[in-house]
């Protein structure tokens, strides 16, 4: 293996390790068993089939919000509205289903699941087009669409679409039986996970092997290289966005028809933050993107075990994610020392009991 | 009809300094960091995290100037830790930012979850209204009692911006926002300013914070803010730069931010979340308009990576 595949693996497992130590550390300042958190985030993570499919529940939207912020940054863009196209998304699919009768079955849910798609797109093009036209910094843009997006899905669900059967909770009309997004087989998985891989292997491919995706990558890489060799930067970029906006947008609609089926306050978890976190552990690499939503996954998987065994606050996990984000950040500052350290010490010479 | 109108026209008003005030102190810290050539997004996460502080010290000491001070130190604190994290090779202040908004929003949620019920001792009000001889509880007395560290943010930045101008501190900041090279040459150590101007900008924008949770309605909870540390970067952009027209950018965006609550109070309900979502909008056109492909921002510090 290259040198700098094993610094880029070693890296980000050594700053995931330091937020876990560092999450040890709060909760025991805060009177609690560091051992104990550890050990329940594990199991309520990957202990058993049940908190198993817990986790690949929740990785599910995590790999599709994650891609929102990996596409485009390979173009060079840090985007991190994923929030507001995932709302959207849940919305339009949620208010197609209201407005015009569809096909029962596969067509009529891949149909909202193209709704879905296209209003995360959209979205997310948007910030992108902003940049392009005005120079609109597109991490404040996103994330201000995202704010708009939430109030309008608000507006939205507890106004014009909202179903009056909801007292209590304002949710739009429940979708019909035959369009909701059913379990892999035995296990009470949802579809919507193979569509998170698939699309994450998808997005590797795209960038790796083709040639709009090399294209989009040296847009991303190298603007000055780009514009000499007359790539049309303004277009790949927003193309960029759309995907990332679209793959977000699927995953609320996913969430919808698979889980709450209907759109509804549940929708709005954070879940297009943590997709920023998983894509920045990643590295903005779409194949890396599957197992760290898992991992994430099953953090989230496991906060409802730190609050029941250890009476931890819901916040848990954030704070958690909070530290792993700081030490990804600050993990990149020993790129290309980390070698360096490992080779200084291959090369002192043995000692000399050790040599017999 | 009339009257309602103005009930709802004295809202806002009243509201613009109201909700501006947690808007004026965390854009002229957002301010001050940038001027000194970084992005704070961060800031969001500080005005969270500054308001549970505040809160929390407030409750236990039982004296509002304790909490504010809390809040202030607990703001520099996080800031610190951006400063800190941004100063490291090949990390960029906009990941940072991002980083401490999740981290000071969970620590925030983590360690306030005792304080969402309790009641903490409340930042006085300055009774202008009354004062002026207005019913102290009627529309107009309760739209102009003034939190104490409103007219404290006026002189700050006036002074602020005095001291940009006409102290060294203020040439030393200016000047590794606009050429770290040049703050090189003259032996400046880059990083160190751009950290003290981020935690002065955390300091300032943690009295932000205790002005969220401790001045009407004056409670903690997990929705106390939403973006307003967002919103500062953009208002520091309308601002061009300068502290003191970042007071009526934050007058601006807390008349806006008063809108929807206005309405509400006489019954205009339906749009409740729309109109709450106008100061992101705002934001937005804002920013459309001020920014330009072409060119750098007029006023804008030269390190800064806001416009491309």
């Amino acid at each position: 293996m290259k040198h700098s595949t094993l610094e880029s693996m070693a890296l980000p497992v050594l700053a995931l390790a330091g937020g876990l130590g560092l999450f040890g550390l709060f909760v025991w300042l805060n009177g609690h068993d560091p051992v104990q958190a550890w050990s329940l985030l594990f199991l309520g993570a990957f202990g058993d089939a049940f908190s198993l499919q817990n986790t690949l529940q929740r990785a599910a939207p995590l790999m599709l919000t994650a891609l929102c912020v990996a596409i485009p940054a390979r173009a060079g863009l840090t985007v991190i509205g994923g929030e507001g196209a995932l709302v959207l998304g849940g919305l339009a699919c949620a208010a197609l289903a209201g407005a015009v009768p569809l096909p029962g079955g596969a067509a009529g849910t891949l149909l909202l699941l193209l709704a879905a798609a296209a209003a995360g797109a959209a979205w997310i093009a948007l910030a992108g087009w902003l940049r392009q036209w005005r120079g609109v910094n597109e991490t404040i843009s996103s994330l201000l669409l995202g704010y708009i997006a939430i109030a309008l899905f608000k507006h939205t669900v507890e106004g014009p679409l909202r179903d009056p059967a909801s007292l209590n909770k304002p949710s739009t009309l429940p979708l019909e039986e035959s369009l909701r997004i059913g379990s892999i087989g035995p296990w009470d998985v949802h579809w919507g996970l193979a569509w998170g891989v698939l699309l994450c292997l998808a997005a590797g491919l795209w960038l790796l092997a083709t040639t709009h995706g090399f294209a989009t990558r040296v847009v991303g890489g190298n603007p000055r290289a780009a514009q000499i060799v007359g790539l049309p930067a303004t277009r790949l970029i927003i193309t960029a966005c759309a995907l990332g906006g679209a793959c977000a947008g699927l995953a609320g609609g996913i969430e919808v028809a698979a889980v709450h089926t209907s759109a509804n306050a549940s929708l709005i978890v954070g879940l297009g933050y943590t997709g920023i976190l998983v894509s920045f552990v990643a590295r903005h690499q779409p194949l890396a993107i599957v197992p760290v939503a898992m991992l994430f996954g099953g953090f989230l998987a496991a906060g409802s075990l730190l609050q029941r065994r250890m009476g931890l606050p819901d916040a848990s996990v954030q704070v958690l994610m909070g530290f792993c984000f700081v030490f990804i950040l600050a993990s990149e500052a020993l790129r290309g020392r980390l070698g360096a350290l490992f080779s200084i010490r291959r090369s002192l010479p043995a000692p000399v009991g050790a040599a017999a | 009809m009339n009257t309602l109108w103005l009930d709802v026209v004295v809202a806002v008003l009243g509201g613009a300094v109201r909700v501006g005030t947690p808007f004026l102190f965390v854009s002229l810290g957002e301010c001050i960091t940038e001027k000194a050539g970084r992005i704070n997004l961060g800031l969001e996460g500080v005005l969270v995290f500054s308001a549970m502080a505040g809160f929390g010290a407030s409750y236990l000491t039982g004296q509002w100037w304790l909490g504010v001070l809390a809040a202030g130190l607990s703001g520099a604190l996080i800031a610190l830790l951006h400063g800190v994290v941004s100063s490291l090779p090949r990390v960029n202040d906009i990941a940072a930012g991002i980083a401490i908004m999740l981290l000071g929003g969970g620590l925030a949620f983590y360690l306030g979850k005792p304080l969402i019920q309790p009641q903490a001792a409340q930042i006085p009000a300055i009774p202008l209204g009354a004062w002026l001889g207005a019913e102290p509880q009627g529309a107009i007395g309760s739209a102009l009692a003034i939190n104490v560290l409103f007219p404290l943010g006026v002189a700050l930045a006036l002074a602020l911006a005095w001291a940009l101008k006409n102290t060294g501190w203020g040439l030393t900041v200016r000047m590794v926002g606009d050429s770290a090279d040049a703050a090189r040459a003259q032996g400046t150590s880059v990083n160190g300013v751009r950290i003290a101007a981020t935690t002065v900008g955390g300091f300032i924008a943690g009295l932000g914070g205790a002005s969220l949770s401790l001045y009407f309605p004056g409670s903690w909870n997990e929705a106390l803010s939403s973006g307003q540390g967002l919103i500062a970067v953009a208002l520091v952009i309308f601002a061009r730069w300068h502290p003191v027209r970042c007071l009526g950018a934050a007058l601006l965006f807390g008349g806006a931010g008063a809108l929807g609550p206005a309405l509400q109070s006489v019954g205009v309900t339906g749009y409740y979340h729309l109109f709450n979502a106008v100061p992101y909008a705002l934001t937005l056109a804002i920013l459309v308009w001020a920014c330009s492909p072409r060119r750098a921002l007029q006023g804008a510090p030269a390190e800064l990576g806001v416009s491309h």
